[in-house]
């Protein structure tokens, strides 16, 4: 048996509590706060307290979807990427970059909003990046 | 207004404030652990003041609690302004000496006379004065609000107008006090700060401004487009119109999350490339033709920032499940294959990079992060972060007031839509509920959507709380239970947004702030019926 607790930040709220998640054999089993942040000195609420429950649920996607004739089917990362890219280059070609947008998230971390509007930025060519939540 | 859309001050400083005027938020439920401190505060001997037409739990709490009509925060604000110079409680000293523009403001409150004020909001004379004097002549004083002032076509006036009043009491720049905006999201401060926006990149740097763009265009090898790109909205009126052709969209769900649903159902229709990173299936991912599955907080490494400005680890606990891929790694694995390669080997690489770009996190490393995380600005390594913004000066210098005027919401009750709608949050749920109602403790909480409805008005109507109603707008209708409750005052419909099949965003208008582009979900008229 091998425990492990993994300092980190919870997912839902701006607060921005420090939680604990508990790793039992490489299972995340369970979730503490933070004792000594000093944004929840200790403390969560029950959307904190809970914030491990959805991580395992069935209905998780495991493998990329590509719809063909209006019905998902999975795929592996290379055929779906390949996808993807293949698209996104073909209508830049067409119609130009501005034809191509994005939307980042309030939900992924800093890197990985950084690297989305560097993508459409840098890659794609074009300004055309939001996000859903203005405050 | 003096710039920045992140808290002022931090959290724990709320605790020592002498008055807290909550404007906007039901902050005991959506930002639990941020109501805590307010009732610390209060333990204290701070006086609080709640502005919301609901009686919210922290309403509750309140020394003075004023149920304004929906849509009518200026005209507050302003007729609390007007009471404060007529008694001559501003700041002036700190008037004189940090802000410009103090004439025109003046100006413009002195049309607000309390006795117009208590026509428009509802409030009486007798609240307005209690409120003015509460928050001009207590030692400190924070205001603090969320998206009950932004979801508005006013949405920017009713920031422009609360930067008033706290810049007229001297409110910006000292400890315990300053504006505070909590943000509803983990990340939406980070997401704002990272450049997920269409006309700055990282830190706020303008795409249009030439030296910015000359610096990015060097950094990131590649001849980058000094023109803006398209909001959210403007990006689904462009997919209407054929203009654009492709979208892209990680970890959001905007046919739950963004007003006027049908609307926004049609346009994914439409669009020729829809690709829809998430972790689960939601209503949005139904659209797409591809789907990547992300991994969620536990899968991953990184930073969030919270709504008081603080960078803290997010650190990968387990593997990601199933065949899962963290969000940016597929972003890079994409770039790559588009033909401009992005190496990182970790997360931490990343911020490496945004250090090196981005002025306010340029002393921010993950090493340095360890502990309690850092709050921005933090512009070098020796730096130790920032606890509350504006000490010394404003970012632009001076602060700028504004004159403001009230203007009505977008859309007003009448004889086919008598009552007014308002859309929030519950304290089970979070946005979408793409995660919370996956979460077996929290789903058991609250399963369903319902509607908050006064006495008065389930009476008038007929209705009992074991019937079902039918909710219409303009734009939709939608089936939901009642909740009969003096929460809400008489007129006023609440629906909380998180239920995709009961959605409020059914019913709710898509008219914008015309600067901030942020929908009016906070007001919309609507008509309910009994469902036989
Ligand atoms: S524990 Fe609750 S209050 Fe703290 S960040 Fe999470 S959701 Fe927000």
């Amino acid at each position: 048996m091998y425990y492990e607790c993994i300092p980190t930040t919870c997912t839902y709220c701006g607060c921005g509590c420090s939680v604990v998640l508990q790793v039992l054999d490489g299972h995340l089993v369970g979730v503490l706060p933070g004792k000594t942040n000093p944004v929840n000195e200790g403390s969560l609420c029950i959307k904190g307290w809970t914030s491990h429950e959805f991580v395992y649920r069935e209905k998780r996607l495991k493998n990329p979807l590509v719809k063909k004739d209006g019905v998902f089917f999975e795929t592996g990362w290379e055929e779906a990427l390949d996808t993807v890219a293949g698209k996104l280059k073909k209508i830049k070609e067409e119609s130009g970059a501005d034809s191509i947008a994005a939307l980042a998230s309030a939900k992924c971390t800093n890197e990985e909003n950084y690297l989305m509007q560097k993508l459409m930025r840098a890659a794609i060519g074009t300004n055309n990046i939001d996000h859903c939540a203005r405050l | 207004m003096f710039g920045s859309g992140a808290m002022t001050n931090s959290i724990a400083e709320l605790e020592d404030s002498k008055c807290i005027f909550i404007i906007g938020s039901n902050t005991s439920e959506a930002h639990p652990l941020i109501a805590n401190r307010i009732l610390r505060a209060k333990a204290k001997g701070a006086k609080i003041i709640v502005a919301d037409p609901r009686k919210i739990h922290i309403a509750f709490y309140a020394d003075i609690h004023v149920r304004q009509n929906l849509g009518t925060d200026v005209a507050l604000l302003n007729g609390i302004m007007n009471i404060i110079i007529s008694k001559g409680w501003q700041a002036r000293e700190y008037i004189e000496a940090r802000t410009e523009n103090y004439a025109v403001l003046q100006e413009s409150v002195a049309n607000y006379p309390p006795e117009k004020v208590s026509e428009i909001t509802g409030v009486s004379v007798q609240d307005l004065n209690a409120i003015a004097e509460a928050y001009a002549k207590a030692p400190s004083a924070s205001i603090v609000y969320a998206m009950g002032i932004t979801q508005h076509t006013t949405g920017v006036d009713n920031v422009k107008s609360l930067a008033n009043l706290a810049m007229l009491c001297g409110r910006v720049g000292a400890e315990s006090c300053g504006v505070n905006p909590l943000r509803g999201q983990n990340n939406g401060q980070g997401a704002c700060d990272m450049g997920a926006l269409p006309n700055v990149y990282s830190g706020y740097q303008r795409v249009d401004d030439e030296e910015v763009g000359k610096k990015f265009d060097a950094a990131w090898g590649a001849q980058l487009s000094r023109k803006p790109g398209l909001t959210l909205m403007d990006m689904m009126h462009a997919i209407e119109e054929g203009q654009v052709r492709a979208l892209y969209i990680m970890g959001e769900n905007p046919v739950v999350s963004d007003p006027n649903r049908a609307h926004v159902e049609s346009v994914l229709k439409k669009v020729e490339f829809l690709v829809v990173q998430d972790i689960f299936m939601t209503e949005t991912a139904q659209y797409a033709q591809v789907i990547l599955p992300g991994v969620s907080f536990a899968e991953k490494d990184g930073t969030f920032t919270n709504t008081e400005r603080r960078v803290q680890r997010v650190r990968k606990a387990i593997e990601p499940v199933g065949n899962a891929r963290p969000d940016w790694q597929i972003i890079c694995s994409l770039s790559d294959m588009i033909g401009y390669p992005m190496n990182y080997n970790e997360a931490g690489e990343i911020q490496d990079e945004i250090k090196s770009v981005t002025p306010s996190y340029g002393g921010i490393t993950y090493a340095r992060l360890d502990g309690d995380g850092l709050q921005w600005p933090c512009p070098t390594s020796e730096h130790p972060g920032t606890k509350f913004l504006h000490k010394e000066r404003f970012t632009r210098g001076r602060g700028l007031f504004s004159a403001i005027a009230f203007k009505p919401p977008a859309e007003a009750s009448d004889n086919e839509f008598p009552l007014m709608l308002t859309t929030g949050r519950n304290f089970v749920h979070y946005h979408t509920g793409t995660l919370t109602r996956q979460s077996r403790s929290l789903d058991d909480e609250q399963k369903e959507g319902y509607a908050e409805i006064n006495p008065l008005d389930a009476h008038k109507y007929g209705i009992s709380k074991r019937d079902r109603i039918k909710v219409v707008s303009r734009r939709g209708a939608i089936e939901i239970k009642p909740e009969i409750t003096g929460r809400v005052p008489e007129g006023i419909l609440f629906i909380p947004f998180h239920f995709a099949e009961a959605a409020a965003n059914a019913l709710t208008i898509d008219a914008l702030d015309p600067v901030a582009k942020i929908p009016e979900y906070k007001v919309c008229a609507v008509r309910i019926e009994k469902v036989a």
